[in-house]
Formats: C-alpha cells, structure tokens, sequence
C-alpha cells in the first residue's frame, strides 16, 4: 500500500469537490482561536485581575491568631496555691476531612470515652468545625494525635484546677470553658488574672495548621497572680465546723466567716452546701450560692448590741442602768413582743447577756427612727459591699420615715431588717476594735487600712466588750460558744424565718463575736439556716460551730490567750492542748 | 548484519532507528518540565511517576517499531476487544467515585475507555482507508455509528470526559476524511446555539430541581459552577476558586518554583494530577506557562508535519487526529483549570501525573514516529 502513491488531502474527492483549501485553514483557525483564548484567559488572570487574586490568595493563608495569656495563679495568704492553670488539650474536626473508617472511629470514640453513634452524630452534624471534646489530659491528647486521624485537630488550652476542692469552693469560684471568671474571685478578679491575649501572624494551610510563624504583632500579657486575704487552714476548720454542723442539726444551709479584725481581711469564707469546682457536672444552684454574701436574712437578737451601744454612746443608759421586762410581754400598738421566759429587772448588761427582747425595745423607743436609722446606715446595713461577688446583697432597711412603731421595736431585735452574714461579720468590727468601721478585703494587704469610720467612741466599745464577754460566760446564752483560754465576746440570733410574707416556725440560728476580748483579732460569724436536729436556739446551734472556728483560728495564727486556765484547757481536750501551749511559748 | 550484532553502537542504533529525533526532542522537553513540576507539586510521587513514565516510553517504542499497516491491521480487533471491554465494564465493572470505570483484571485494573482514545481513531482510519477512492455519504453514517456506540457506552459509566475525548478523536478522522460541511455547519450552530443559551439563561437553569435532560446531576453541577464558581465555594465551585486563585495569584514571573502558596498550603486540590496547570501558572508565572504552550506549539507542529507527508490515506487521518488529541487534552485541561471550561477530569498530556493517560499519549507519539518511519521507508 506504501508502494502506491499517496492521496493527499488536495486529492481526496470530497475535498476536492467542497472548497479544499478551507479545511486545514480552518482547523489551523480553530487552533489558533483556542490558544488565543488560552492566553487570553491566563493574561486576564495573571494580569489584569493580578492584584484581586494575589489579595484572595493571601487572605486564604495569612491568619491572625490569638495567643492566650496564662490566667494568674490564686493562692492563700501563705503562698499555697488555690487555683492553677494545667495545660489541657481539646480535640476538635472539620467534619467534611473526618471520614474515619470504622476501625478509627472506633479507637477514637474509645480514647474520647463517647460511643461510636454520638462520635459519628457530630462527625455528621454538616458544620464546618466542632469539637469532640475538650479539656483532655495531655498524655490522652497525645494518644489521638498519635492515630493521625484526617480532619481531627487539637487546639491547647488551660484547665483551672482547684486542689482546695470544696473547701475553697465559694470564695474563689470557677472559671468556664473558655477560661474566663464565672464566679467568685475568677470573676471579681477576671481582668487581673486574665491578663490580655496577644497576636501574632502565621500562615496556615488549608487543613488550619500552621506552617509558618511570621511574626508578633503584640505579645500576650500574662495574667497576674492573685493573693487572698483568706488564710489556708482557718479556711479549712471553718469549712469542717460548718460541714460537721450541718449534719448534726440536719440544717438546711449554712455560713461561716473569719475576718481579721486589724485589717478588715476576710480570712475565711464557707458556705453550705458547697460543690466540688474540678467537677462541675451535677451541680445545683443551691450549692453555688455564696450565702455570706448573697443571702439577705432577718438577723435577730445580734442586733441587739448596736442599739445598746448607741444608748450608751448618747448617755441615754449605763450597762448598770436597770430595765424592768417584767411580766415578760409588752404591747405596742395592737401587736405583742414577748422574751423567751420572764427574766423580771435586768441591767442593761443583763439585758444583752439573756438577750431579753422587751428590755432592748424599751432602750430603742428612747430614740426617735432616724437616729436609729442613721445606725444601721453606718454600720452599713442595706447596701451591699462591692466586693466583687456576684449577687452580692444588701440586704433590707426600710426608710426611717414608714417606721411604725412596732416595726422600730423589732427592728432593734432583728426582726423586720435584714441583712447578709458578711454585712454582719464587718459591723461587729466596731466591737472588736474601739468603734471603728473599715472596709473589708479579699485579698491580702500590705499594711493596716487607714480609712476607717467611727460609729461608736472606744469607751463606749469597752464597756460593750465587757457586756458581749458575759454572754458566753455562765448566765449567758451562749456559753457553748465559749474557747478555752481566751476571753470571748459575742452575741446569738435566733430568728424565725418569713416565707411568704408571714413567720414560720423555721429558724435562723446565728453567732457573731470576737476573741481575745482584752485586745481582739479576730471577728467570726456563723449562720445555720433551719436546723431540725439537736436543738434550735443559737446558742446551741451556731454557738459550738463559732467556738470551734474561733479556737482553732486563735491557735494557727498564734495569738496569746487572755484568760489563764491552763488546767482546764488540759483536762478538756488533752490532744491539742500542747499546741496551744506551745504557741502561746511562741508568741 | 554481521559485523553489526556485535557491534555495541549498532545495536543502540537499531534500538534508536524507530524514534524520531524531533518528537523525542519536544516529549522529553515536556517530561521534564513535568518531572520539575511534580518535585514541586507532589515530591512523594516521583518515583511512581518515573515508573510511569518509564513504561510509556516503552509503550512508544513498540508502538513505534510496530509499521503503520501492521498498526492498521490491528485496528478492527483493538476495537472489538474496546468495545466487549467496555460492555464487561458496564456489566462488571467496579464502582469508585460515583461512576462505573474501571475493570478487574487479574492483579491490576484497567479502564477501557483509556483504550478508546488510541483504538477509535485507528479503527475509523482503516476503514475509510478501506473505502479509499470512493468515500460517500454512507461511510460517514457508518463512521459515525462506529464513533456513537463505543461512546454512548462510555458516557453511561459515566464518564463525560472521556467520551469527549474520545468523540473528538474519532471526529477528526472523520472531519479530516471530508466530511460534508453540509453535517458540519448545523451541528456547530446546535452546539453555539446550546452552549449560548446555558449562559444566558444559566440563572433559571441552574436552579435545584431543574433537571437537564440526558445529563446527570453532577454534570449539571459542573457546567453551573463553571458560570458561576462563587454560588458555592465550599463544594463544587471549590477547585475552580482555587485553581483561579493560584493562576491568578502568580502573575508574570510567579512565585517562584516551591514557593507557591496554593499549592504547598494544600489549598489547590488535585494539585498532582489534573490541576498541575495551575501549580505552573502560580509558581512560574504567565512566563512559565507561555514556555509550556510553546512546547505543545512543537508537538503540534511536528505531528502535523509528519500527518501531511504520511504516505497513505489511513496514515494521515490516523496521524492527524492524533495531533489533534494532544490539543484537545491541552486545551480542555488549560480551559477546565483557568475556568474556561467545565472541569470534565481531562489531565494536562504528559505533564499531569497518572500512568494511563501517559501511556496512552506516548503510544500516540509512537504512532506518530511510526507514521513518519514508514514515509522513510516507502520509496519516493
């Protein structure tokens, strides 16, 4: 076939028949249209639109990322530390990358401790980012990254760890998922201790690794670390008393305090019922509330001691003054207040260490509502103190001028007035230190506050010491509230409870005092909401739990006992007995 | 004959004497351009690429010893066997990716259709070599009815663009066998006239719901996003985003080989394969990209050279419509990832990485050298 001659395109007859020469420059006409438009196509992309493209193509790689601030470390007064940082790891997909075989998802689900269906409901969800799970040990972390698993990322982030547990629970809170403050100091702190994140630019491939560090935009500013005014282990005794109490009277809830007298540091703050911080899952709201701060509550007989001292700083009374409260019942207007038994003529002394309602009501109506007024105002009573907290309270203090009488009345014994445990705690200051009110701190301070408010004169103070210190002695109505060495001052309340708008026959058992009465330090109060075991009366409920406090608080921080009773100390409680006697050594 | 057996330099000639410098000259140009780009594109492939390349070069050099009537001869069996291939595919075939292609052969798989794009140019250049000197009107019905099944079989996979594909390279043979332009001009107004509506009216067309007649659904996706890539940039409108990006983003000089962004941040995908146009483009620039035209300008030139002066009829046809596969898969590739063209899975011809498609267009260039050979051999 080679040999014959060749047909070429010209000699075929079709062609030769339609216009020949207009096939192969057609088809070189076709080819040519075709590449011109090629390298049109690539001149517009690569010259014209250039800039548009090139700008897209940075905007697809070039990330700002945000680089965290380590939050700060909490600690106690002495430097142990209350909350800390650990870095965790969470594990997130782009689900469209994540297809897993079995297999994978198998292990997968089996490290994440999730089954199979829920690890394949989220892979499936059609979003394009979602985590799997977050807050992962590291080690654990490790082990996923470590199945090289297409589309599961891991990011690092930080877990707050408490190691205090439930004992430090209220008072420093807990931070969120995203690591900010939700209650507590975490959230009064939160600008402290967060710090500010930083920026840098990376670039980062399409999977949203990074490859590339390019530069610091701003460097983060790490969070600062806060030191609590509270006192590690006077936090611990106050939890364990209130914890111990709480199951012996079968109460409801329950608050303890401990403030330091000199500087209006809160030394401890417990709450109950309390949570666990590290694991957050089953909580109620019962157990995050910071009752000493957020719980209004009618106060009771504690109040007592305020009108007193004001009778006596006006010159109205002496604490030998003699009041009758016979026959045990008064009426005022067409309502009747009544004491617990009749008690007959007491001194005004008397009248606070029986805690005798008539006998402060009959010193109260001797002042019209506005002075009385001006007192609470003072002691600070119906506004709350800004410390921070969230849902701090006030508490209630009706303006003077809707006072009825009897509402005067019973507002002088802590009825129709209410108040939180902590606005307590920080008026009984003016007891333990020659009448002045200062402002309270959480955290600790380098000197003494120098801004204090006087509300009563220092003798006035002493005089009202020496009343307080009989109500634990024998004759008092809280003798259980007594410390063995010290000389102790306080007052009970035992309050019924409104529900509704009408008194139940719940009670409010509560303690407030100070110790070493001679030159006192510290301030604590102690609050039982509704005990139904072991009594009701506060000198049996909130008394043991304040003298337990109280004890303990005086022997860690080594404070010398004022009342020599060595012998007693011994035969009572042999077991800490020596430490005692080897701070009182010490001091 | 003798003296030559011993002869170390005898034997390379004869190994050598099939090959045609020039076209060895343009395929190795473009196999290393190739080779430069995949370090950049793909380097974990390298070696598998060199194994392919290794045996398409094989591939052409039996096709190139092999004399075109042998070829010729050839031509009506590799047709049968393509054609009974592709209905063992449809009845047997193995699934992967939504479309039925690929056939189990012993330890290794094969695409029939692959086999197309060489047998359906062959098959219809013996035949009208066999009617040489009296091709009427019948013999492009017949042709055409040869070209119709094995494509209607390829698209039912389905397989769009390879049934493009391998429609082109039948039509060339039968366009360059004359074919009347009477058929021609309307079909070419049909297609205008389609192809111009789909963008005009491409709003209401591509709505969900509408359904395209005789397409699948993603064929349909493919078109609509090409007239309009950003109604979804997440999913199918991604590689042309992509791929535009990167070409766009290289401007004159680009990059810089290895410095591309798209590519190297994973962005682009199927970067290795049909997509390489575009590493190209973003790492070397519109520069870059002329230097490969240029070389496809060649190739081109070369296997029109050599078609013209075939010795025969089927030769020429043959030869011919091989030059114009390699433009057509160059030129649907460069459209498809500059957004010219519906992205139809048609590799950049020995640039792209995969052995199939390379083999197959070495085994074109063997053709190609094996058609020159014998206008060597046939006296003048």
């Amino acid at each position: 076939m080679s040999k014959q001659r060749p047909v070429t395109f010209n000699h075929n007859p079709l062609l030769k028949r339609e216009l020949p020469a207009w096939r192969p420059r057609f088809v070189l006409l076709a080819l040519l249209g075709c590449s011109l438009a090629l390298v049109g196509r690539a001149a517009y992309l690569q010259g014209i639109n250039n800039a548009f493209l090139q700008a897209k193509g940075e905007s697809r790689y070039a990330r700002v990322i945000e680089v965290p601030a380590t939050r700060g470390r909490i600690t106690d007064r002495n430097g142990d530390m209350l909350a800390v940082s650990t870095p965790v790891r969470s594990v997130w997909a782009i689900p469209a990358d994540a297809k897993l075989e079995p297999a994978d998802a198998r292990r997968l689900a089996a490290l994440l401790e999730m089954n199979v269906a829920e690890l394949n409901d989220r892979l499936s969800s059609g979003r394009d980012f979602v985590y799997l799970k977050r807050q992962l040990s590291p080690d654990l972390a490790e082990r996923i990254a470590a199945l090289k698993l297409p589309g599961i990322h891991q990011q690092q982030e930080y877990r707050r760890y408490y190691p205090g547990g439930e004992v430090t629970a209220h008072m420093l809170g807990f931070t969120g998922v995203e690591d900010k403050g939700q209650e507590g100091i975490e959230l009064a702190y939160e600008k402290i201790l967060a710090g500010a994140p930083g920026s840098r630019r990376v670039i980062k491939d399409r999977r949203g690794q990074i490859v590339e560090d390019v530069e610091s935009i701003r460097p983060p500013r790490e969070g600062e670390d806060v030191v609590l005014s509270m006192d590690g282990k006077i936090q611990y005794l106050a939890y364990t008393a209130l914890r111990d109490a709480m199951q012996e009277h079968k109460a409801k809830a329950g608050a303890a305090v401990v403030l330091d007298a000199r500087t209006g540091e809160v030394l401890a703050l417990a709450n109950a019922p309390t949570y666990n911080p590290n694991n957050r899952s089953n909580l109620t709201g019962a157990q995050l509330r910071n009752r000493a701060f957020t719980d209004a509550f009618e106060p009771g007989s504690v109040m007592k001691p305020f009108i007193v001292g004001m009778a006596l700083e006006r010159g109205k009374v002496k604490p030998t003054t003699v009041v009758d409260t016979a026959p045990g019942r008064m009426t005022i207007g067409t309502a009747t207040i009544s004491d617990s038994h009749r008690m007959g003529a007491l001194t005004v002394a008397e009248v606070i260490q029986k805690s005798s309602n008539i006998g402060t009501v009959k010193i109260a109506l001797q002042f019209t509502p506005d002075e009385m007024w001006h007192l609470f105002e003072q002691l600070g009573f119906g506004a709350p103190l800004n410390l921070g907290f969230p849902g701090e309270t006030g508490g209630r203090v009706r303006p003077a001028k809707t006072w009825r009488p009897i509402e005067q009345a019973t507002m002088s014994y802590g009825h129709g007035i209410s108040m939180s445990l902590i606005q307590i705690a920080r008026a009984y200051m003016v007891f333990a230190r020659d009448g002045e009110l200062i402002p309270l701190s959480l955290t600790k301070l380098d000197g003494l506050p120098s801004n204090g408010r006087r509300v009563f004169s220092p003798q006035t103070v002493k005089e009202m010491r020496a009343m307080l210190e009989t109500v634990t002695e024998a004759g008092g109505t809280a003798t259980r509230a007594n410390v063995a060495g010290y000389r102790v001052g306080g007052k009970t309340g035992t309050a019924l409870k409104i529900e509704g708008g009408v008194y139940t026959k719940k009670y409010v058992a509560s303690f407030v005092g100070f110790a070493p009465a001679s030159n006192p330090r510290l301030v604590v109060a102690v609050m039982i909401d509704e005990p139904t075991a072991g009594g009701y009366y506060a000198g049996t409920v909130a008394g043991p739990v304040f003298s337990r406090i109280m004890e303990g608080s005086l022997r860690t921080l080594g404070i010398a006992p004022d009342k020599p009773l060595a012998p007693l100390q011994l035969a009572r409680k042999p077991g800490e007995a020596t430490p005692a006697t080897q701070a009182r050594e010490n001091m | 004959m003798t003296e030559s057996r011993f002869h170390p330099l005898g034997l390379l000639r004869a190994f050598l004497r099939p090959i045609d410098p020039q076209l060895m000259l343009i395929l190795g140009a473009l196999l290393g351009y190739a080779y430069f780009l995949m370090i950049s594109a793909s380097p974990d492939r390298l070696e598998a690429q060199t194994i392919n390349t290794v045996v398409a070069l094989a591939a052409m050099w039996v096709a190139a010893t092999i004399s075109s009537q042998r070829m010729l001869s050839l031509a009506l069996p590799l047709y049968i066997v393509g054609v009974v291939l592709l209905v063992a595919v449809e009845l047997f075939g193995e699934v992967s990716k939504g479309a039925q292609r690929w056939l189990h052969v012993g330890v290794t798989r094969i695409q029939p259709s692959e086999l197309m794009k060489i047998a359906m140019p062959l098959m219809l250049a013996w035949y009208f070599q066999q009617r040489e000197g009296q091709i009427g009107f019948r013999d492009f019905i017949v042709a055409g009815l040869l070209l119709v099944v094995p494509v209607g079989l390829i698209l039912i996979q389905p397989d769009l663009g390879t049934s493009l594909l391998v429609t082109t390279a039948g039509f060339y043979v039968i366009f360059f066998a004359g074919l009347s332009w009477k058929l021609i001009v309307p079909v070419a107004l049909v297609g205008i006239i389609g192809i111009g509506s789909i963008i005009a009216f491409g709003d209401t067309l591509c709505q969900p719901g509408v359904d395209w007649y005789g397409l699948r659904e993603y064929q349909k996706h493919r078109v609509c996003t090409l007239l309009d890539p950003t109604q979804d940039p997440l999913g199918k409108g991604f590689h042309i985003i992509q791929s535009t990006i990167a070409i766009g983003s290289g401007g004159v000089l680009g990059k810089g080989w290895m410095a591309g962004t798209q590519t190297h941040l994973a962005f682009l995908p199927e970067r290795h394969t049909d997509f390489i146009f575009a590493v190209l483009a973003e790492e070397l620039g519109l520069a870059g990209a002329i230097v490969l035209l240029i070389i496809y300008v060649l190739l081109l030139a070369r296997g029109f050279q050599i078609s013209v002066n075939a010795p025969t009829l089927a030769s020429k046809l043959l030869g011919g419509a091989i030059t114009m596969i390699f433009f057509t898969y160059a030129f649907v590739n460069m459209g498809m990832v500059s957004g010219i063209l519906p992205v139809v899975g048609v590799p950049l011809p020995f640039v792209s990485y995969g052995g199939t498609a390379l083999v197959t267009l070495c085994l074109g260039v063997g053709i190609l050298m094996s058609i020159q050979r014998s206008r060597l051999s046939s006296p003048k």
